[in-house]
């Protein structure tokens, strides 16, 4: 599609789109979001870049090929659950590290559930564009 | 205890990405594939071994106590199965360096094999039923992609009728699981017993077995719901069809026997009753069908169909001997069925063709396939002294104990005609003159082929004599699973009762 203003309006909604996705991902323990949604809303952005500036555009913005994308992501993913086995707890069990938190601060949450959710994340942008990128060039 | 049960689907999962990612690099790749295969089979034997001396293991995964949490419960019939899968996947690894083509590599058959391996492992662990039809999607997904891999056009016409009808399935699944939700509240197994227990007999527990047997009975390719299964099974390379026939319908199978013994209660006079017609109908089309077939493969597809109504007919009758009989079945089959496949592809190989009126000459290529051939399938008709013998002796017992002496005819005329059709292949493609020109001989396929090839037919078949011909051990077992089975006390306090660590 060779559309002048949907080009000039992809520039910006695909950074604002990546930028929201981001925000899905953290704000998902404890309220609606999530790596899941958080990936579907980030593959949106490439496949509206895509739609606007082409295939190949999109391809070299992703930089690496989207299936290894997903094999990492979902690497990572088991690679945070497994992290329980250094504590000596069961699987996927959530080990929270409370960076400057004090008596009264809680300070910042970090914790392998973000790492965990960061894998799906990548899995799910890597799988969906997969599927894309080979339906639309077929 | 949460990591040694949580290996069985972990292992196989970091292999298969890992394998998926280096695929390009196909030596690599095999060589992640294999280790997986070995190690898997390591831990299922563990896994068997603990279980075996003390009773049923239980891990919460995430530390959230049962039944908030995913618990994970291997009890004395989720071991063997595992260990069986275990088993059969390194047969298949090994089996598939010959089979699979480099091309079907590339596009990464090691890792779909492996993601499979872990959906199957992980419906044998899980203690909870949504968990179960997550551990489904796995599978589903991961045989999808195995049987289009390639891409041909036959396999895409039977990779479609295939996930069409199994999405019918998982569909039904899905809406049994939200129905047991809303009526009890709760989806882990063991505490499902308990709230399932409390409604006592009424029409909404009745309705859910049936939509149970539905969906778990298109896995399990259960009259008259198998059609997917001829349809679809011939179509991959014959590595895929193997562990296919070997492990995916007894996914369904063994769905089948944990829901009716574990949730509804065992008065369930209505939903036995379906069962047993189902079984004994699966029985006979199974064999019919395969009667009429003339293809190698097609018939060893059809069956599978008529060995899964032996199965069924084991839990429907519903007593200890019944459901002892079950589970020796169950192995037995799992390891004769894999390596009648495994050894039809190397027929195959060796003389050109599944079509049997184009083949022939085996024997005289290679007594020794013969052989191999000879134990597996006699032994899947059921002739003493080989593992089938023990298997259908037990249900014979089971349903004339029941006094039900038209199950046992039908068993004994679908082993008839279980012996008709091995017949069959035996004269075709064995005894007889090959029509153009004779088979090749085993040696002609070069070495590390034909080890890939024999090793892992010759290791199944010494499966198979070891249970025919020293059976005491597995019949003791079976019977102990059977009681575990029929007194789920001991399986529902190992999970209810664990604390967190």
């Amino acid at each position: 599609m060779n559309s002048i203003i949907l080009q000039g309006a992809t520039r910006l909604l695909v950074a604002l789109i990546l930028l929201f996705s981001v925000y899905m991902l953290l704000r998902g323990h404890n309220q609606p979001g999530g790596g899941f949604i958080a990936g579907l809303i980030a593959a949106a952005a490439f496949i509206l870049y895509a739609l606007a500036w082409g295939m190949a555009a999109a391809r070299a913005s992703l930089r690496v090929a989207p299936a290894r994308l997903a094999a990492a992501g979902a690497l990572l993913a088991a690679a945070a659950g497994s992290l329980a086995a250094l504590a000596g707890l069961p699987p996927f069990t959530g080990l929270w590290l409370f960076i400057g938190g004090s008596e009264t601060a809680k300070g910042i949450p970090i914790s392998n559930v973000l790492l965990f959710d960061t894998g799906i994340y990548l899995a799910v942008v890597g799988s969906v564009l997969t599927l894309f990128f080979v339906l639309e060039e077929d | 205890m949460g990591w040694l049960l949580a290996l069985p689907f972990l292992l196989p999962i970091a292999s298969g990405l890992l394998a998926f990612a280096a695929r390009r690099n196909t030596g690599l790749a095999r060589g992640i594939s294999l280790l997986g295969c070995g190690l898997l089979l390591l831990v299922t034997a563990w896994i068997f071994a603990s279980v075996s001396r003390q009773g049923p293991l239980v891990a919460q995964m995430g530390n959230w106590p049962a039944p908030f949490g995913i618990t994970l419960v291997v009890d004395r019939l989720s071991a063997i199965m595992l260990l069986v899968t275990g088993l059969v996947g390194l047969a298949v690894g090994v089996f598939a360096l010959a089979d699979i083509d480099r091309r079907r590599e590339r596009l990464g058959f090691q890792g779909f094999f492996q993601l499979l391996l872990a959906g199957v492992c992980g419906s044998f662990v899980t203690g909870d039923l949504f968990n179960l039809y997550v551990w489904f999607e796995v599978m589903l997904i991961a045989s999808f992609a195995l049987l289009v891999l390639g891409g041909e056009r036959q396999q895409v016409d039977g990779g479609i009728k295939y996930v069409a009808l199994n999405l019918v399935s998982t569909l039904l699944m899905l809406t049994a699981i939200g129905l047991v939700y809303g009526l009890t509240g709760t989806l882990n197994l063991a505490d499902l017993h308990l709230a399932i227990a409390a409604q006592g007999e009424s029409v909404a527990v009745n309705a859910l077995a049936v939509l149970l047997i539905g969906a778990f009975g298109i896995k399990a390719a259960l009259f008259p719901l198998f059609f997917w299964l001829p349809a679809s099974y011939h179509v991959p390379p014959v590595a895929v069809t193997a562990v296919f026939a070997g492990l995916l319908t007894k996914v369904g199978v063994y769905a089948l026997i944990r829901t009716f013994t574990l949730v509804f209660p065992a008065d369930l006079e209505f939903a036995h009753n379906l069962l047993l017609v189902a079984a004994l109908l699966t029985m006979l089309t199974g064999v019919l069908g395969a009667a009429a077939q003339y293809e190698f493969r097609r018939i060893l597809a059809f069956h599978i169909i008529s060995q899964i109504g032996f199965l069924v007919l084991g839990l429907a009758l519903f007593t200890p001997l019944a459901l002892a009989g079950a589970v020796f079945y169950m192995i037995h089959n799992i390891v004769a069925k894999t390596n009648l496949l495994l050894i039809s592809g190397t027929v195959r190989r060796m003389a050109g063709s599944f079509e049997l009126a184009q083949i022939g000459g085996v024997y005289r290529a290679s007594p020794l396939m013969a052989t191999l051939f000879f134990i597996a399938a006699f032994s899947l008709a059921g002739f003493p002294p080989l593992s089938g013998f023990w298997a259908k002796l037990l249900l014979v017992t089971a349903s004339l104990e029941e006094a039900s002496y038209w199950v046992a005819a039908v068993l004994l005329v679908t082993g008839a005609l279980t012996l008709f059709s091995m017949s069959k292949i035996w004269a075709e493609a064995f005894w007889k003159e090959h029509p153009g020109g004779g088979a090749l001989a085993l040696a002609a396929l070069g070495r590390p082929e034909q080890w890939q090839r024999v090793v892992p037919s010759l290791l199944l078949v010494l499966v198979t004599v070891a249970m025919g011909i020293y059976p005491e051990p597995l019949i003791t077992f079976a019977r102990d699973t059977a009681d575990e089975l029929l007194n789920p006390a001991g399986y529902i306090d190992a999970v209810l009762s664990q604390s967190p660590d």
